[in-house]
This record gives C-alpha cells, structure tokens and sequence, in this order.
C-alpha cells in the first residue's frame, strides 16, 4: 500500500495535499497496489482526499498535532506505517516534508528519496525515482532498496487529477508522544498563493530602479493571478520583502509561468527557477544571460513593456 | 556550550555539470569544490558568534576523504576549533547521517548545525536524520536563532511565512538565509587553521538503502524566441497557445 501524509494549512488541505495524493494514487497504479492518506492534527475536508485517488484516510486527530513538531510527526508516521503495512510513504516537499522526512527515513531505517518530480518506475524488480540535482542543472535516477520506501514530492510536478469520490475518514489509534518543542507563533501571507506553491510568478530585479515603481509589477501579477518574487540585490537591499526572493539562497520554484523583468540572470537566480515549465523574460540589455535560459525574451524597457504585456493579458481576458 | 556544524563539500555554484561514460558519476575534472555555501555562510557563521558571545567551543565535521581536507582548513580559518572528519565517502544522505550520529552520540554537543541543504544533491534530508538518531528536535530552515542560557527562540521560513519555536538545548537546525553573514577568513585565521586538530575517525559500518543508478542532462533548451516589445499581443498569443500557460 501506498501511505500518503497529506498537510493541511489550518486544517485545511488544498492543492499541495491535491497533488500529493494524485502522486500516490499514480505510484499505487505503477506498483499495482492501492493508495491510502493520512493526515494529522484537525483535517476539515479529509474526505476530499478521496477525489484524487485515496482510497481511506487515516486520522490521527490529536490536537497537539496542529503544530509541527517533525520528531513527534515521525514517531507517529513511523507507527502509521507500521500498523498499516505500507510500503510506500509520500510526502510534499515543503518546509514540513523536509523536516520529516529524513527523521523517517532514520527511524524506519528505509531509503528515501528527497524533492522528486516524477512518479517511480519499476523494472527487473528495482523500484527507481528521478530527482532534479545540482540547482535543477542535471537528474540523478535513485533506486531504493529497502522493503520500505519514502519519497518527497516538489510542488508543481502535477496537476492534481480527479479519479474517485469521497474518501471514508478513520480515526487511527497511534500515540502521540509528548512535544519538546513549542510553536509560539505562525505568520503566513494573507490571500497571496504562496511562491513554492504558484503556477503563475512575476519577478522582478534591480532593472526597476527603486522600490516605488513596483506598482506595474504588482499591477501585472494582479491582472494573471500571479505571486509576486524578487531577486537576491533586491531583497538584499530591502527594497523588496525576504520571502520574495527566489534564487539559490532563497526559494527555489517551479511554476509554469515565470516573467522575470529586469533580472539579469545569474546562476544563482537560476538555480532557484530553471525548472519553471515557461519562462518569460524582459530586459534592455539583449546580452542579458538570462534570455539563454529563456522560452519568450522581449529585448526593452520594461517600464514599456510590462505595461503593455498588462494590457494585453487584460484584453485577452476580456 | 558545545556546538557541532556539519559540513559538506560541494561542485562549485557555477560548475558546468558533466557526467562520466555510463553516467554514473559526476565528471570531476576542472570541477571547483567549495564548502556548501548553506553550511559555511550560515550554520558555521552563526555557531561562531554564539561561542563568542557566551564560550564554549565549534567542532566542524566532515564525512569524506582526505581530499576534503581543504574544504575543511577554511572551516578552522573562519574560526572553529577543532575538526573531524569521518573517513569514508558517503553512499547516501542516511550513510553520511549515520556516521555523524556515529561520532556525535557520546560527545554531548547543545547545538548540531546544518545547512538548509546541499547545493548538489539539494535533498534537505541530512539535520533531520541526525535529529532523529541522537533524539534530539530538528528545527528546519532557520532564518533567526536567539539563545538565552539553553532556551532557543528560533524563527524559520515556511511556505509564505515564518514560524517561531522555542526549544532546549540539545536541539539540531538547519540554516537559512538571514541566520548569519558570511565571514571571510583573513590571514591570521589561515595561519592558525594550520595548527587546529583535524581529526580523522573511523567510519562506521551502514547499510546501503539507495543508489544512483543513472545521472542525465535536461533535455536542451531550445532557442529563445524573441517577441516585438511592441506587440505584447504576440506574447500572450504565444503564452495562451504554444505554451498553454495562460
């Protein structure tokens, strides 16, 4: 059986939880098995789980479980896995998978394979799993040879597909060990997709000259329903927020749509958005590094272009 | 307090990426190896100033063979006291946990450092995997630390957001942007690196969980197609119909 931990935000599961069980749902196909959840903690809409293949959910409802504490996840995980007979544990690599996964893999003392995009293939008996390497530059295939296998999956690798109906939501007799740690305050954007998680991104970089004329930027993610980003020289300098800056230091995505405007292109920006399915990129300098790694370059002022690209989405919306 | 920074060598930022014959392993010729940015700006750095500010003592560890040596040097030049690396190329990201707990488990270390992940293999799997073999809580992506006696208040970045954590030694994290700045080692720590214990332990024995059974290139990007700055209408055509991304 496929295991699936699928995380809620406030007890809610949206599309990462989505596009975590439709990733099980398609490795139990592979494997010719069946693809169960489990979520932790207060799961409003479990059942929807269901939809995208699970075939039960087990519901570990203890309170407690509302905060992430990745040692009491992994104890509690490890014993679902254990009652339940899995034999294949998938997760979302997000700030929660990261933490738990490797916990589980120590504890369960199973291969795991970290951020993969692609579900696993099985040939000649050995269970293998693809994963970008070295900032999106190259792909290691990883076999997994323990009886227990653990995998965590990027954001964006699929669009969550609708194959069943509501799921039966049980609860699961497991212990939950006490916390040695205390979750004092969660703060989280209001109403903005978060980055790991948007399909549509609008970046900007230095090319903007001063933080008072982001208004074309935000005015152009409005008009697509885009996240805004950054580059690294801009959040440096403060003229944009931390949690904007995708690159190498800072958030590595994958949407499928990246515009990036006035952001040259070094590779450590690319390290952290070369695996965007379509990227857009506008620059004065047709020399930019960025337009080598670009799908649609537009050589200009942005302060032009941006404008007009807003008006033409905004047409073409109608 | 006794603070433990774990810390990996890596293929520099820029290395153009080429695989030998079989594509099994990373061709390493010209390959510039650098500490992981993550582990040295970050996790490194931010030991140091709590050794400053309260004493103790930063032991850095490697698991790797001689050929890290140099990576390792720069560690004690940027100012830890004492080294050790485990002398055995790591097979995995739970091999090279392993033999960090290996070492670890009986030294009775208050902090164990991470980087956020490694900029090669980009797994995020090594800190919770040592948290979990010493039993110690993993606080990922730590983007503040404040210690107060043995009480930690950490801030990390989640999807969107942050999240604070209060926390008691002996506790592990992994280190994100904002935890530190970078430190430049100058020549008095270069020539002081020299005389620092490097320590070189025995592995210990582990079990090979998973392997790579091939490395590949992305497929070639093909052409970037350039769009009148113009004519906007093009792009979003192109966008909505080529690319079905509108």
């Amino acid at each position: 059986m496929v295991l699936v931990f699928a995380e809620s935000v406030n007890g809610t599961f949206k599309k990462p939880a989505f596009e975590a069980v439709t990733y099980g749902y398609q490795t139990a196909q592979a494997l010719g098995t069946s693809c169960e959840a489990i979520v932790l903690g207060t799961a409003d809409n479990a059942a929807a789980l269901g939809t995208y293949g699970a075939a039960k959910v087990h519901h570990v409802a203890d309170a407690s479980l509302d905060k992430l504490d990745s040692q009491v996840y992994a104890a509690v995980i490890a014993e679902a896995v254990e009652q339940l007979g899995a034999k294949v544990v998938v997760m979302t690599h997000t700030s929660t998978g990261k933490s738990l996964l490797g916990r589980l893999a120590a504890r369960l003392k199973a291969g795991s394979v970290p951020g993969v995009n692609s579900v696993p293939t099985v040939d000649g008996g050995t269970f293998a799993v693809k994963k970008p390497v070295f900032s999106g530059k190259a792909y290691a295939t990883v076999a997994i040879h323990s009886d227990i296998k653990l995998i965590s999956v990027m954001g964006n690798s699929m669009q969550p597909a609708e194959v069943g109906s509501a799921a039966e939501v049980a609860a699961l007799g497991v212990a939950v060990p006490a916390s040695r740690t205390v979750v004092k305050e969660v703060s989280r954007m209001e109403g903005v997709t978060p980055l790991p998680e948007a399909e549509l991104v609008v970046s900007a970089g230095r090319g903007m000259k001063g933080p008072e004329n982001w208004g074309i930027i935000e005015e152009l993610a409005e008009v697509l329903g885009a996240t805004t980003a950054c580059s690294r020289p801009v959040s440096d300098v403060g003229w944009r927020p931390h949690h904007e800056h995708v690159g190498q230091t800072g958030i590595a995505i994958r949407p499928n749509l990246y515009i990036a405007a006035g952001i040259s292109g070094a590779i450590q920006h690319l390290a952290g958005v070369n695996s965007s399915k379509t990227i857009v990129v506008i620059n004065k300098d047709p020399e930019a590094p960025f337009f080598k790694a670009a799908d649609y370059g537009v050589v200009g002022d942005l302060f032009d272009v941006v404008p007009r690209l807003t008006e033409a989405i905004r047409k073409h919306k109608g | 307090m006794k603070l433990l920074v774990c810390i990996s060598k890596t293929p520099d930022t820029t290395t153009k990426i080429a695989f030998n014959g079989d594509n099994t392993e990373i061709n390493t010729e010209g390959v510039q190896y650098i500490m992981n940015p993550y582990d040295e700006w970050y996790a490194l750095v931010r030991a140091l100033e709590l050794k400053e500010a309260t004493g103790g003592s930063v032991t850095i560890i490697n698991v790797g063979s001689a050929a890290n040596d140099a990576v390792i040097r720069k560690g004690l030049a940027i100012g830890a006291d004492e080294a050790v690396r485990v002398d055995k190329e790591g097979s995995s990201s739970l091999d090279v946990a392993q033999q960090i707990a290996g070492y670890a488990q009986d030294q009775g270390f208050d902090i164990v450092f991470f980087g956020k992940e490694t900029i090669d293999y980009n797994g995020s799997e090594v800190g919770a995997m040592v948290a979990e073999l010493l039993d110690m809580p993993f606080i990922s992506y730590a983007s503040k630390l404040e210690m107060d006696g043995g009480a930690g208040t950490i801030t990390r970045d989640i999807e969107g957001g942050t999240e604070t954590v209060e926390v008691s030694t002996p506790f592990a994290l992994s280190a994100a942007k904002g935890l530190a700045e970078q430190r430049i080692p100058n020549m008095r720590g270069i020539m002081m690196a020299k005389r620092k214990p490097l320590n070189v332990v025995a592995p210990v024995e582990t079990e090979a969980l998973t392997s790579v059974v091939t490395y590949e290139l992305p497929a070639e990007k093909s052409a970037v197609k350039l769009v009148d700055p113009e004519n906007m209408e093009e792009l979003v055509r192109l966008l909505s119909e080529e690319a079905k991304v509108l």
